[in-house]
């Protein structure tokens, strides 16, 4: 596989406007160009004056397709188009943390800088700053023996992440050069590779790979930690493991976004790719506004400098859509073949599946299922495939994880996007209708959620010491009984049940408001660690345990309700900070003491 | 449209609301084309799709009376523009921008392209101004902000004009006295519906602040298409050039989705839902994606569209596209229209999602998160409640239950309800929830803090 190095943007040598390359048809964004026998699938090709960015999706003879990634409205046949003989690539280097790109990685700062508040077409600044300087620090020696993926020394690339420079994957040799240390740009030579063929090759701070193949690791290693979230729904009860994948459906306004918000500001990654897929221009502001504000609680540095935004919202070109996902977990690759646990929040791969279908219907492909093209299962398999934990090129340990919203039309599961996506995620967080209209925020269901890796990780939360299982077992019993008495009592009336059977309900109750519901506008409560989530469940647990012996002991629930810590424990969660573990413990003896008490009365 | 073309005689085909044209040349994707028919009038039309030897045109005018031998057609070498300038506030035009108020053409060289340009997400400021509708279930519940895109999902017959022209009338900051300018656009409603706001405009004074993009029900069908851009165009003039706060009516949505999906049948693309159009949410979004605010500059858009569901069914594809794109919606409730409420606002499935920034400390009062938040608690105990009641009898509710009924009547005929004139400042509207939760026991609000509830419920 032959390595893709740092090339200038515009044409290569076989992109001069050979004269037999011009536009013959424009239906939208696809338009088709003849004289472009030579071009490959999957090639480059700029159209028009403007040099507007497309891809050849399909060939025929001379005439190729291209799907453009910018809107086509004035471009006229006869127009130019222009080979350029590399696939649709990304930069990968030092800058791309805290940037926001488009779909197809153009710098979205540079390009208001340059044109204005408006996106004007045909703006092609580079994806990184080409003059800004960098530290190297070198960490091999010249004369070493490299292959893809070693480590030639890093860049510290924002306070909190240092950015190895790696050979790219194929690249392999003996180092011939290595610059020192010092300051150079991305576009700077800073190290050549002898092949065994003599020639060089040589390597700088930033390289190109192309969007469309996954970049390779050594092998994948099993997913035993979890992606520690601090959403309690998601760490109790589904939890995703740290290389997993997660699908969150819903229907509009149940709360996909606020939830990859909410993972992408508080999950236990080291590097967050937020690709804002078809989704609205103001959540990506949200983002751009917030993020530098907040503090990874991990860390104590800005979440800005962890994260990378790919925003291709929903009135930008559609074709930008459909790669803005691929370009979003190449980026994810590229950190997690330094070693780091990269999380891809992909928000909404629906509207991704859209492009496609928009696509597929302009090539007038024979459409299966709601007129998604019949590769639509084949395209989501390839993306979630991306996803894993591996031993990488260079012997480190990374990860790319990834969460995928899907919008259902009408809310319904059964359509083919959610239906596809279920069967390549382990991991389905089903946003819930009626939960959120009540508000109750993640509307996650217990019921219809599941997660695949409870099993692969209950082993690190006991290495904790946690029985982690055994409560959330109990609470999720608890739940399940709930439902099957409200059935009865819809039945029967309420008052037919008994009262330890009431019990069953206001504990669920308790659970619900004072456990399941978590405000990501809360201050307090819209992060809480493992260890908080902890003691909340024993809480719970002991709550539930005390009062049932209360009420064998011939107490009422009437007593129990009127229990003066109860507001305490419903609120604990907003009350009780992260870092003030000992409250839990002072909460704890309160609640024992009340239940002491009763027993004494009843005794 | 002053660009010189070559005019072609005779057109190959018409079909719907397409022309297909042979034999052009140096025609491009998007470009207007003007449309001679026999009996002299002027159509236009826009190219969908063009190769070397042929055209495709959508007529916006419609196609009645075009003949194949006899109509002529002219491409004009530039996409859809309208004529934009300050004058035009206070003109009724129709769907592209001509005058329909008798009076002359507007004065202007300013074109712009009624396509616009995508704002650069990077350029975007985040909206928080809280605006007071004076509607206690949207203000204190499903608060609106400045640069928000809020629909009215309604269904026929209900009030969402009287409810759209309520706020129109009344919404108003809490700190400046700004007046929005009002741009509406009309996509095949009724006369009346048009009269019906200048009617209301007329009465508050507010006419002359308020531009009309008209396109009604016996126009055709896709000159809709075009209704809301030449609209937003004017509308993001005023807001971005002219640093006017402006808010953009657009009624009703659904009509303009027919169009959408008449034009797409035309051309035997494959349907998705219910014979739309795949492209029916980025077309949608074309154009709600045109509200907002721009970091640095004055002005703001704030959208609501309004539309009517079929058969009241909210996952119908308009409705359920647009709730997916827009920040928001306003739901209106059939039951609660026919129990005589105004405004049927519903309580559960409205939601404002720019809310949680315009509101609260500093904005409109520390508690309100929480209220508002337990407001939608209670009532949603409320309906469960109610769906119980209907079993098992209301007298077999336990005590609590009973309180809980009694919260959401009194929730709907004093919270909710209110006169087509009445115009609440956010204190009442605050009030009136706290009057609210009062009927329900203390143990019961526990999305209030103890000190709120010291200070409002005590
Ligand atoms: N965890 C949460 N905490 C507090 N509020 C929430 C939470 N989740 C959702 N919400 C509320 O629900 C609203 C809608 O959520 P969100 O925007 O995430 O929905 P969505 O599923 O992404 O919708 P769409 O498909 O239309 O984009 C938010 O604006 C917020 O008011
Ligand atoms: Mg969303």
């Amino acid at each position: 596989m032959p390595p893709v190095q740092l090339k200038p943007q515009t044409a290569s040598s076989r992109a001069n406007p050979s004269a037999e390359a011009r536009i013959v048809r424009i239906n939208g964004p696809v338009v088709e160009a003849t004289g472009l026998s030579r071009a490959a699938m999957l090639e480059v090709v700029e159209v028009g004056r403007e040099r507007l960015v497309g891809e050849v999706i399909r060939l025929t003879r001379d005439v190729a397709t291209i799907q453009v990634y910018e809107d086509t409205g004035g471009l006229r046949p006869g127009a130019p188009a222009y080979p350029t003989g590399r696939p649709l690539s990304v930069l990968l280097g030092p800058g791309l943390l805290g940037n926001i790109y488009d779909g197809i990685q153009r710098p979205l700062r540079a390009i208001a800088e340059t044109s204005g508040h408006f996106i004007r077409r045909g703006e092609k600044p580079s994806p990184l700053d080409l003059e800004r300087r960098w530290r190297f620090t070198p960490s091999l020696q010249a004369g070493a023996a490299v292959a893809g993926g070693a480590v030639l020394g890093t860049v510290q690339e924002t306070p909190s992440i240092a950015m190895a420079v790696m050979i790219p994957p194929g690249v392999e040799g003996e180092l011939a050069e290595l610059a020192p240390e010092g300051d150079y740009t991305v576009a700077d030579i800073i190290g050549q590779v002898r092949r065994a063929d003599g020639a060089t090759t040589p390597v700088r701070l930033a390289n190109y790979w192309p969007v469309r193949r996954p970049r390779p690791s050594q092998r994948r290693v099993r997913m035993d930690t979890p992606l520690v979230t601090g959403l309690r729904v998601v760490d109790v009860f589904f939890p995703i493991a740290t290389g997993g994948t997660a699908a969150i459906p819903g229907g509009f306004g149940t709360g996909k976004t606020m939830t990859q918000h909410a993972l992408a500001k508080w999950s236990a990654a080291d590097i967050i790719v937020y690709i804002g897929c078809g989704e609205r221009g103001n959540e990506m502001t949200e983002v751009l506004r917030e993020f530098p504000e907040l503090q990874d609680p991990r860390t104590g540095r800005s979440l800005m400098e962890r994260t990378v935004l790919i925003a291709n919202t929903s009135n930008m070109p559609v074709a930008a859509r459909e790669v803005s996902i691929y370009t979003g977990i190449t980026l994810a690759e590229f950190y997690r073949d330094m070693g780091y646990n990269v999380a891809v929040m992909a928000d909404s791969t629906s509207r991704w599946a859209e492009a496609l279908r928009e696509l597929s219907g302009r090539l007038e492909e024979m459409p299966a299922d709601e007129g998604f093209p019949a590769y639509l299962p084949t395209r989501l398999a390839e993306f979630y495939e991306r996803a894993g934990s591996v031993e990488t090129l260079n012997g480190r340990r990374g990860s790319v994880s990834v969460i995928g919203a899907v919008s259902p039309p009408g809310g319904d599961f059964s359509e083919p996007v959610t239906q596809h996506t279920s069967r390549f995620i382990r991991c389905f967080w089903a946003l819930d209708r009626d939960l959120a209209n009540a508000r109750h925020y993640p509307a996650i269901s217990w019921l219809s959620s599941y997660s695949e890796y409870v099993n692969d990780i209950e082993p690190w939360w006991r290495h904790q010491g946690a029985d982690w299982q055994e409560l959330r077992i109990t609470l999720m019993r608890l739940l399940q009984d709930e439902v099957r008495l409200q059935r009865i009592a819809r039945l029967v009336g309420p008052d037919a049940l008994p009262d330890d059977q009431h019990l069953i309900l206001f504990v669920a109750e308790l659970i619900k408001n004072g456990f399941l519901q978590q405000s990501s506008f809360d201050p307090v409560d819209m992060y809480c660690g493992p260890e908080k989530q902890l003691q909340m469940m024993r809480l719970l647990v002991l709550f539930d345990r005390r009062a049932r012996q209360v009420l064998a002991r011939g107490g009422t629930l009437a007593e129990i309700r009127e229990m003066p810590c109860l507001p305490t424990l419903v609120r604990m969660k907003s009350t009780i900070p992260n870092d003030r573990p000992q409250d839990f413990d002072a909460l704890r003896t309160r609640l024992e003491q009340e239940f002491d008490a009763i027993e004494r009365r009843l005794a | 449209m002053h660009d010189i073309g070559l005019e072609y005689c005779g057109l190959q085909r018409v079909d719907g609301p397409l022309v297909f044209l042979e034999g052009v040349r140096d025609v491009a994707f998007d470009d207007v084309v003007e449309v001679t028919a026999p009996d002299g009038t002027l159509r236009l039309g826009q190219v969908l799709d063009i190769s070397e030897t042929r055209a495709v045109v959508q007529m916006f005018s419609g196609t009645t009376g075009l003949s194949t031998a006899a109509s002529r057609a002219r491409f004009t070498g530039v996409s859809q523009r309208i004529a934009v300038g300050r004058e035009m506030v206070g003109r009724i035009l129709d769907g592209v921008g001509r005058p329909r108020d008798g009076l002359p053409d507007v004065l202007t060289d300013e074109r712009r392209d009624v396509n616009g340009a995508s704002i650069n997400p990077y350029s975007r400021e985040y909206p928080r101004d809280f605006i007071q509708t004076g509607i206690t279930s949207i203000d204190l519940m499903n608060t609106l902000v400045r640069g928000q895109k809020l629909p009215i999902f309604s269904g026929n017959g209900m009030p969402h004009n009287q409810i759209a022209a309520q706020i129109a009338r009344q919404a108003k900051l809490l700190a400046e006295d700004v007046r929005f300018s009002i741009v509406f656009a009309a996509m095949g409603v009724k006369y009346d519906v048009a009269r019906f706001f200048i009617d209301s405009f007329e009465r508050s004074g507010a006419i002359n602040n308020v531009t009309m993009f008209l396109s009604l029900a016996d126009d055709p069908s896709v000159e809709r298409l075009v209704t809301p851009r030449s609209a937003l165009t004017f509308a993001e003039y005023l807001a971005f050039e002219a640093g006017m706060h402006v808010l953009v009516i657009l009624t009703d949505m659904t009509n303009y989705c027919e169009a959408l999906r008449e034009v797409a049948t035309a051309r035997n693309q494959i349907p998705s839902r219910k014979g739309y159009p795949g492209y029916l949410y980025s077309d949608l979004a074309s154009l709600y994606e045109r509200a907002g605010r721009i970091a640095g500059l004055p002005g703001s858009i704030t959208q609501m569209p309004i539309l009517t569901m079929p058969s009241d069914d909210i996952s119908h594809p308009v409705p359920d596209l647009t709730g997916y794109i827009t920040e928001g919606q306003i739901v209106l409730d059939r039951e609660m229209f026919q129990k005589h409420i105004y405004p049927p606002v519903a309580g559960l499935p409205s939601l404002s999602r720019l809310m949680k920034d315009g509101i609260g400390k500093g904005r409109t009062r520390d508690d309100h998160p929480h209220i508002a938040s337990q407001l939608f608690a209670a009532y949603s105990r409320v309906k469960e409640i109610r769906a119980l009641a209907a079993v098992i009898g209301s007298e077999e509710l336990s005590p609590l239950d009973k309180l809980y009924m009694q919260f959401g009547d009194h929730f709907e005929a004093h919270v909710v309800t209110q006169g087509e004139d009445e115009n609440r400042s956010i204190e009442e509207s605050l009030a009136a929830g706290w009057q609210a939760l009062k009927i329900l026991p203390r143990s019961e609000l526990y999305r209030l803090s103890e000190e709120e509830l010291k200070q409002y419920y005590d």
